[in-house]
């Protein structure tokens, strides 16, 4: 998948922003109140690139909490809950599709 | 093994002590992360997709058990348990905090081990073949040569913010198992036709987006001479290399708009000056940092000893396993033991902090307290005594390293893919895995013989797939993961970049496509001990695009 | 920006010249490269010190005629991830023998003061205060450097030589 850091914002679905958490790198999601969740059903999903623009803006300001903030695609299932909406988002999400070695 | 001196030991502490200061300015807000980043990527951290990762360098392969021991430590007190050795003899950790980077790094330096320069705009780990030292075609210790420059280029003041990575490698065998002709800079010791020992120059080799064989601009030169014309080949790169865009600014670009020639003057430009100033190296520097060098005490033994030679008459996966993965030493009686880290259905290159651990007492017990890294992702035990052999391997079966797959085709080569990495198309492990195990069955492996596959998840050719026998490289098509598929690589002395077969596959074929390739081989091959690569060489590519594109 | 020379925060006493402004007299000034060259020799018969900024993307060895009459020179650093000034730095100092006062400026930032000091640097056009508070402390970061550079330090390579090093030993974690 192209690295979406270096995408124009052309929205034609549902995005939340997300970026990599400073202190351990964990994956986080921008919410509404303008805070960072790991959980991405408290993400903050926009429609627009002009609310995609001020989304990411505000993420992208706070450096100290969030690196590499982006604006990612999501989907929502039968059931109405936010899922990732690429396979690199599921990825992140979810975690590696393999088992990890170290597993006892 | 390369012995620290208090020297060595205060630089990398002094490294990790301003690495610690300035991963507190960055979580105190001082740094931005624009400020921060080359900072960290000079002390091999990366961001990945689900965390950070840490890349420690481990010098031209060799490692002492202890050090294995301290990577065990790592991955048990910072990460999940496991590492992954890298295609440059690194080892990578995936699971990384930041905020604990700074007592890692410590702990790391205790054991003369770091994270400096294997990533960034900088020189990266200068790598050489796993068996330097041990194996009988080679003319001298790669290692000597490997360390100078090492030391010379790290923490260099002018040479710490070039245009892009800088890669490499050192061979001093007839065959080169360093791939140095895919390197930025390819040094190979030789003898020339008055016997003396120099370097042939390779510049401007390497994968990627515009992969390239390297030129050679110096067919031989004086081992006085290699600091200060490596120094020029750098200052050449330090002013003259693209800085517009990242995608043009390996010295392969320089190298290749100027032409060899053109290049080669501009090197000589800059190297007259500097040649017999202080880094002309005199045989007395070279003989400091190789007397720091500690050899094994080899007893005086002989072939084939009556505990190896019963062994083999007497137990067949016994024999299978030493016709594949034990080498021969230039010490009589003694023997060059691969570890493979490609079990069926295992991801190619990880080992589980146990089995480092396992590995370092073997290392002691077996191997001098040695061991090396390949850029094949298998480990090597490089001073066994033969008699031991039977024992090594019983003790290698139980920990699972005791596959007999080594230059096999599932002995793959891939890089970690979008399972971890933020720059990743497609997967690749999950690809090395289902392969691994299409085919398991370990005769049918030996009787394909010598086969290469190599994977990479995107077209930065982290699993150099350019010079692969069969080459996948990832790609992604409209929201798939799909993959091109090149036969015909190789990286040694005779390196060639793979021929694309025909149009990309997807994920889930690619497997069978892997196998149409191998069927089409055994079905072509004119002997049984024509390896593919011959095949390939002798047929070209049609007869395998037919194959695989019949019913595609 | 602060001005560190010798280790401390110091007063310029250089002005910059920008490209079309008369050259004032009796003051030292730096000088942009294009409007130097164009007019050297006038502009060296001046009384007051002279110096250059120099881009990044010229050879030194355009510069090289005039180097025993300059009293600066000023390499850039358009971003600190961009090294060019550190090899035309050791050019001027090494190949060149420029005595003069080789400042650093651009985008120079505290953790490139040692590689910059060694490279031949001098003086230091700095972005942020708190940087140029801690360039004394920054430069004294490590004690052993592996290769020679033209701060004449003796690397390590040679000190080796000079008399026998203790090896030392892993301690297990």
């Amino acid at each position: 998948m192209t690295s979406p850091l270096q995408q124009k914002l052309r929205i034609t679905g549902p995005v939340v922003v997300t970026a990599n958490r400073l202190g351990d790198g964990a994956v986080i999601y921008r919410t509404d109140g303008g805070q960072w969740s790991t959980r991405l059903e408290q993400a903050a999903v926009v429609t627009t690139a002009a609310a995609a623009t001020t989304l990411l803006a505000g993420a992208t300001a706070d450096d100290i909490t969030a690196v590499g903030a982006y604006v990612a695609p999501v989907r929502q299932d039968a059931d109405g809950a936010l899922q990732p909406g690429n396979l690199r988002e599921a990825i992140r999400h979810a975690g590696p599709t393999i088992a990890l070695p170290g597993v006892i | 093994m390369y012995l620290y001196d208090d020297l060595d030991r205060t630089l990398v502490t002094e490294r990790a002590a301003e690495f610690r200061d300035q991963v507190a300015r960055r979580l105190s807000g001082e740094l931005t992360e624009d400020e921060f980043k080359p900072l960290r990527l000079m002390n091999g951290i990366y961001l990945q997709l689900h965390a950070y990762m840490l890349r420690i360098a481990i010098p031209y392969g060799s490692l002492s058990s202890d050090q294995m021991r301290t990577l065990a430590h790592v991955a048990r007190r910072y990460d999940r348990n496991y590492g992954h050795f890298t295609t440059r003899q690194n080892i990578q950790f995936n699971w990384i905090k930041l905020a604990e980077l700074p007592d890692a790094m410590d702990d790391l330096a205790r054991a003369g081990l770091h994270g400096m320069q294997t990533s960034g705009n900088c020189v990266r780990n200068i790598t050489t073949d796993q068996w330097a030292g041990v194996a009988p075609d080679e003319i001298e210790d790669p290692r000597v040569w490997a360390e100078i420059l090492r030391q010379h280029l790290t923490l260099h003041p002018e040479f710490s913010f070039l245009p892009r990575k800088f890669k490499i490698a050192v061979t001093a065998a007839a065959h080169d198992r360093a791939a140095i002709r895919v390197h930025d800079i390819g040094l190979r010791l030789h003898r020339n036709g008055a016997g003396e020992v120099g370097f042939e120059v390779v510049v401007g080799g390497g994968l990627g987006r515009t992969p390239f064989i390297g030129k050679t601009i110096k067919p031989f030169l004086p081992k006085r001479d290699v600091l200060s014309y490596v120094e020029a080949v750098l200052r050449t790169y330090n002013q003259f290399g693209r800085r517009d865009n990242i995608y043009k600014a390996r010295i392969k670009i320089l190298v290749h708009d100027l032409g060899a020639e053109a290049f080669a003057k501009e090197v000589d430009a800059e190297w007259q000056p500097i040649k017999d100033g202080p880094l002309a190296l005199d045989p007395a520097v070279v003989a400091a940092v190789a007397g720091h060098f500690r050899y094994p005490g080899y007893e005086t033994l002989s072939d084939n000893p009556p505990e190896l030679a019963k062994a083999r008459a007497s137990d067949r996966r016994f024999g299978t396993w030493f016709a594949n993965s034990v080498t021969n030493h230039k010490a009589p009686g003694y023997a060059i033991v691969t570890l493979s880290l490609k079990p069926e259905g295992g991801p190619p290159g990880d080992a589980t902090a146990e089995q480092m651990d396992a590995i370092a007492d073997l290392a002691d017990r077996y191997s001098f307290g040695e061991i090396r890294v390949g850029h094949e992702q298998n480990l090597v035990l490089p001073h066994v005594a033969q008699r031991d052999l039977p024992a090594v391997w019983r003790a290698l079966e139980a920990l699972g390293l005791a596959t007999p797959n080594i230059g096999l085709v599932s002995d793959i080569i891939a890089c970690p893919g979008l399972d971890y990495c933020s720059l990743a198309n497609t997967r690749s492990i999950p690809v090395a895995q289902e392969l691994t195990r299409r085919f398991r069955d370990l005769d049918l492996a030996q009787s394909l013989g010598r086969l290469h596959i190599n994977i990479s998840g995107c077209i930065n050719a982290c699993g150099h797939h350019h010079v692969g026998h069969i080459g996948l490289l990832g790609v992604e098509k409209n929201g798939e993961e799909v993959f091109q598929v090149t036969i015909g690589g190789q990286a040694d002395e005779n390196a060639v970049l793979g021929t694309l077969i025909g149009p990309a596959v997807p994920y889930a074929q690619v497997a069978d496509v892997v196998e149409d390739i191998v069927e089409a081989y055994l079905e072509l091959r004119t002997r049984p001990d024509e390896i593919f690569l011959e095949t390939v060489k002798r047929v070209g590519v049609e007869p395998f695009r037919e194959r695989v594109y019949a019913t595609r | 920006m602060r001005l560190v020379r010798a280790g401390r925060i110091v007063a310029d006493q250089y002005v910059r010249v920008l490209d079309d402004a008369p050259i004032p007299e009796g003051v030292p000034v730096i000088v942009p490269a294009a409007r130097f060259l164009a007019d050297a020799e006038e502009i060296l018969r001046r009384e007051a010190s002279t110096g250059v900024l120099w881009p990044n993307n010229r050879r030194i060895a355009e510069l090289a005629p005039h180097l025993d009459r300059l009293a600066l020179v000023a390499l850039e650093f358009p971003n600190f991830k961009d090294g060019r000034g550190y090899s035309q730095a050791r050019l001027l100092r090494e190949q060149y023998g420029f005595h003069g006062e080789l400042r650093a400026t651009g985008n120079v930032l505290r953790d490139q003061f040692l590689f910059l000091f060694r490279a031949g640097f001098d003086a230091f056009e700095v972005v942020k205060d708190a940087d140029a508070a801690v360039f004394a402390e920054s430069v004294a970061r490590y004690s052993v450097f592996y290769q020679p550079a033209g701060d004449r330090r003796i690397p390590a390579l040679r000190a080796r030589l000079q008399h026998p090093r203790t090896f030392a030993t892993c301690e297990r974690v």
